[in-house]
């Protein structure tokens, strides 16, 4: 085995050089069987290498990922709007129930009567941007809701119709909140 | 290979061999010196190659471990794509011997068999020996390690708690009787069927380092690749154990942080599905 070894780095080594350059001196240095490297090691014990590498653990910085990660997917794959939309929603009905109580005491008029009146009186331009603004997240929220029950159910879990079926829901609650906004 | 080799070798001229440069060395580190020589020679090739480079610059994630202070950096390298194979790996081992032997990362076999590769690369996890380098545009390629994941240097994370997690699913056959002919335990070919899709899996994390609802809860939720792993031994119909292992996922982290998100059927360099054999664990847990 070491025999062996000796003959094929030599070699392998021979191999590689100009005919010139086989003297004495680098003939005795392609026989030698160990490779130098010039770098310095040292021996130290197992619970040495765990201190060192806990030391090591301690420091070890977090990749970066939400920022670096492909947007279309982390950011535009529906998912998470389905999450905003729906925080939105509950977190304006919270919102309005508390002002609706606090209302008498505080005096504010928040009754229907006087909602619809005040938001009547608005330009047309800006009547449709607030409706769709309520509207767009709420289209959303349904169409998306409805694609992730067939995703639950197991349908329409292929990659391609993955990407597909994201864009369709945006297209849609786009579509659907500008409908709402304009004709109703 | 043979590209990388025949380049390697314009680069160091006429006696560019290993031993000629041992011969050459006198009295010099020879490793220091051929690092400098390698060095300065490939950034002047990739320059100064004429109208014909394709030139291909790309950012890669530095970090080292020996100087922790130091913040991780983006590191650019340009390559001419005219010497590099196509793959984004062939590049990174081409940066690694000809321009910064510093860089560090994982790989092993080059065909999308070990897993070792696995980065992000443009924004999207996958193994760098089955990721094509774009070549139609001169955009830079941005290489970072998988998301969220402690950087053990440059290129490499830390897995130690995907692999526990992996140990915690007990991924072998669990069964207490003894098969019939006392030779093999078989099934059915439509049983065997219920395998496909789920044993290809290599394991090399790039799913669940894809997942924002693992990386913010990497702690306790399984995450898609482990639970494709775990439903691999719930679907297969030689395992006796399939109560207990419904069991142990029956809990509010391990199995249900998966809010469908499927970044991780979208980026699954095998082309598997683990967001579905999430839902078919969800599915069968609640029917």
């Amino acid at each position: 085995m070491i025999a062996q070894r000796v003959g094929t780095t030599a070699l392998r080594r021979v191999a590689g050089k100009p005919n010139a350059f086989i003297t004495a001196n680098n003939l005795a240095r392609s026989l030698s069987t160990s490779q130098t490297r010039p770098v310095a090691t040292q021996k130290i014990s197992a619970d040495e290498a765990r201190a060192i590498l806990d030391k090591q653990r301690l420091q070890r910085p977090v990749s970066p990922h939400l920022d670096i990660y492909d947007k279309q997917q982390t950011w535009f794959g529906g998912s998470i709007w389905q999450r905003f939309t729906g925080s939105a929603f509950s977190g304006g009905l919270y919102a309005f129930g508390i002002a609706y109580l606090a209302a008498p005491a505080l005096g504010w008029h928040l009754e229907s009567s006087s909602l619809i009146a005040a938001f009547g009186a608005l330009p047309a331009a800006v009547k449709a941007s607030v409706k769709f603004l309520a509207a767009w997240p709420f289209v959303f929220h349904a169409f998306n809701g409805v694609r992730h029950l067939t995703l639950d159910l197991g349908y329409g879990m292929a990659r391609q119709t993955i990407v597909k079926g994201g864009w369709y829901v945006w297209g849609a609650s786009f579509v659907g909140g500008l409908a709402l906004a304009l004709f109703y | 290979m043979a590209a990388l080799r025949s380049s390697t070798s314009a680069l160091l001229g006429a006696a560019a061999s290993r031993p000629a440069l041992r011969i050459a060395r006198a009295g010099v580190p020879a490793a220091v010196r051929g690092m400098a020589d390698l060095a300065s020679g490939a950034t002047h090739s990739n320059t100064a190659s004429g109208e014909n480079a394709k030139l291909k610059t790309f950012q890669i994630y530095r970090w080292n471990p020996d100087q922790p202070t130091e913040k991780p950096r983006m590191q650019a390298y340009t390559l001419d794509l005219n010497k590099t194979g196509p793959m984004v790996l062939d590049a990174l081992i081409r940066i690694k011997n000809e321009i910064d032997p510093t860089l560090t990362f994982r790989r092993s076999c080059r065909e999308g068999i070990c897993g070792s590769c696995a980065m992000n690369i443009n924004g999207t996890n996958t193994l760098a020996c089955l990721c094509r380098i774009p070549a139609e545009d001169n955009s830079e390629l941005k290489i970072y390690p998988l998301p969220h994941t402690y950087v053990v240097k440059d290129l490499v994370p830390d897995l130690t708690q995907f692999y526990k997690q992996y140990k915690s699913i007990k991924p072998y056959l669990q069964r207490d009787t003894p098969s019939p002919d006392g030779k093999e335990y078989r099934q059915s070919k439509a049983d065997r069927k219920k395998l496909d899709g789920l044993y290809e899996c290599i394991l090399c994390a790039c799913c669940s380092t894809s997942c924002p609802s693992y990386w913010w809860n990497s702690e306790e939720y399984l995450g898609p690749a482990i639970l494709l792993q775990s439903y691999r031994w719930l679907a297969d119909s030689r395992d006796e154990k399939t109560l207990q292992r419904r069991d142990a996922l029956n809990n509010s982290m391990s199995l249900y942080r998966c809010h469908t998100i499927l970044n991780c059927t979208r980026t699954c360099p095998k082309g598997l599905n683990p967001g579905l054999a999430i839902q078919s664990i969800k599915k069968e847990m609640a029917l």
